[in-house]
């Protein structure tokens, strides 16, 4: 059964197409990855299948429910976190999440015990009476885990859930995900733009200015790049690549100032390569391809996020002014 | 229906929620309009003396700063929704299944709410300044003031609906509120003075709060004397109430007008 249902969803802001006509659907108890740079319109479309925003053309059905027109259905359906913080700081833990529970009208005989397990489950029982305001990224994060669970919703959306935080707070916060997809037939939507975060997901879609470029299980992604991805460093890189090019066909892409090509069967390829190479090597790495690879391969460049740090500067400010 | 009934009890439950828990904002609810009295009070009221038959300085002054504390307090919690939408908050408002609705209500309910707890730790200053009141005129102020303070967090909410940041709320606070705070009466009556300012001033909603107020505490004779007037016609409390109460209707529903078409 297919639990999102999206058909040629647009979104344009003036004369911005943030979201070009993209169609996919997700099944009810996957994990479902949108992987694209910042501004791809991950973003975007995840504010349109909430309800936040309304599509410019196009149709989607969460949970059976259209998003336009069902739109209390589709809210009650769905738990969210989004990338930037979305709690009262002024509010204890518990008030955050007893707020929740009003909103989304769970019944008193639950909320307890709904709020009790859920803060267990995310670690923080212990700090139930405290201001969030006193919390650190990582505890707000698993705070706002919690409260989008409270409602035991059918999807969980979760937008970038680990931006921001410390390696050892990321894999805490997918041990969650992955422990709560066990217990419960939750179906989980997450956008990223790290690769070894969509590792996680069961199928992954890469997305680039606002339109899908690939949709696939991340091993078949990894496998359509054709074998084993190989790195030169040289003295002279151009005169290397225009020598790869007139040899072997091979059309190579620069990285980091790197020479980056697949292809089959490197190990014997390299010995080939080392023999008949007349430019000078400085170095030489070959490796299984990962997720980066095949995004550079779909997109010709890296996912990296040389633009987001001053977007994120801005993001802090209002923290930083109030403390 | 139930929906929008639960948007306005879950909205004004948090208002309330966070009222309490800000010190910082309990104290100042009580310790500006003081300062103001005891300043204007004591200086004006040297100065004036008696402004009007049987009226002193302080009599006139105390309902103006209570009203004052009201205005403030309720336009403020309508703008409190920019600091909502730049901490995130208002984003888990907006996708729950409250409707868009109750959630303005709400907000209007909770700076209701908390602009009465404001005017009561006012009206615990009045015996001290020499200014009597009776349970009845508490009873009369305190629905007089839950329509005012609704009605202008609805004007509130309608100046943050389009408010991105704090920056704009600061403009705002100085290029709009604080006029029209200052012509509302509160400091002197807005009948005797020049042409321009009494236009202004009567076309301003928060005149016919003030108004209202003071009438409650001056009583008919006072008002017969200081009262707005609108074509040689003095305002009775009833007239001041239901004309602020229009104008909240209209703020209240551009309110949810201008949120709904956000999105």
């Amino acid at each position: 059964m297919n639990i999102i249902e999206v058909e040629e969803l647009s979104k344009s802001f003036k004369q911005l197409v943030a979201v070009d006509k993209v169609s996919f659907q997700v099944k009810e108890g996957e994990i479902f990855g949108f992987l694209g740079p910042n501004g791809a319109g991950k973003t975007t479309t995840i504010n349109m299948l909430c309800t936040l925003l309304k599509p410019s053309s196009g149709r989607a059905m969460v949970n059976g429910y259209n998003i336009e027109k069902q739109r209390a259905d589709v809210r009650n359906s769905i738990g969210l976190v989004f990338q930037d913080p979305t709690l009262d700081e002024y509010l204890t833990a518990e008030q955050n999440l007893k707020f929740h529970a009003y909103a989304y009208k769970i019944p008193a005989s639950e909320r307890e015990k709904q709020i009790g397990g859920l803060l267990d489950l995310v670690e923080l029982a212990d700090r139930r009476k405290s201001k969030v305001s006193t919390f650190s990224g990582g505890m707000k994060r698993r705070l706002e885990l919690a409260r989008g669970l409270l409602h035991s919703p059918r999807v969980l959306f979760l937008d970038e859930p680990t931006q921001g935080l410390d390696p050892q707070n990321r894999r805490h916060i997918w041990d969650h995900i992955h422990q709560l997809r066990k217990q419960n037939k939750l179906t989980i939507f997450l956008t990223t733009h790290y690769m070894d975060e969509a590792e996680n997901c069961d199928r992954i879609t890469v997305i680039d200015h606002g339109k899908i470029i690939a949709l696939d299980t991340p091993d078949n992604l990894k496998d359509s790049m054709g074998g084993d991805v190989v790195t030169l460093k040289a003295e002279d890189n151009e005169a290397v690549i225009k020598e790869l090019e007139e040899k072997y066909n091979i059309s190579p892409v620069i990285e980091r100032d790197a020479i980056v090509f697949s292809v089959t069967q490197g190990d014997k390829f390299l010995v080939k390569l080392m023999r008949g190479m007349k430019n000078n090597l400085v170095s030489i790495g070959i490796r299984r391809p990962t997720l980066d690879d095949v995004f550079l391969k779909l997109t010709g460049r890296a996912i990296r996020d040389e633009e987001v740090s001053f977007k994120d500067q801005m993001r802090n400010m209002p923290q930083m002014r109030r403390h | 229906m139930t929906d929008v009934f639960r948007g306005i009890w879950v909205v004004a439950y948090r208002e309330l929620l966070r009222f309490i828990q800000e010190r910082s904002r309990l104290f100042s609810s009580f310790a500006m309009p003081l300062i103001f009295l005891v300043v204007f009070g004591a200086g004006f009221g040297q100065l004036i003396g008696s402004m009007t038959p049987g009226v002193d300085y302080i009599q006139f002054m105390y309902p103006g700063i209570l009203a004052m504390t009201v205005l403030m307090g309720s336009i403020m919690s309508g703008v409190s929704i920019v600091w909502d939408r730049e901490f995130g908050f208002l984003k888990e408002i907006l996708v729950s299944p409250l409707g868009r609705s109750g959630i303005m209500l709400g907000k209007a309910a909770g700076g209701a709410i908390v602009a009465v707890l404001q005017a009561c730790i006012m009206l615990i200053l009045a015996p001290i300044l020499g200014v009597s009141i009776d349970i009845l005129m508490i009873l009369e102020l305190v629905l007089v003031i839950i329509v005012v303070s609704m009605s202008l967090a609805g004007m509130g909410l309608l100046l943050a609906s389009r408010m991105q940041s704090q920056q704009g709320f600061q403009l705002t606070m100085q290029v709009l509120i604080m006029p029209l705070i200052f012509l509302a009466g509160v400091f002197y009556p807005v009948n005797n003075v020049p042409v321009w300012m009494e236009v202004i001033s009567k076309a301003n909603p928060l005149a016919y709060g003030v108004d209202a107020i003071r009438q409650i505490f001056l009583g008919s004779e006072g008002a017969a004397t200081i009262g707005v007037t609108v074509f040689g016609h003095t305002m009775t409390v009833l007239e001041d109430v239901l004309i602020v109460a229009a104008f909240g209707i209209v703020f209240i529903s551009l309110a949810i007008w201008s949120f709904s078409r956000q999105n």
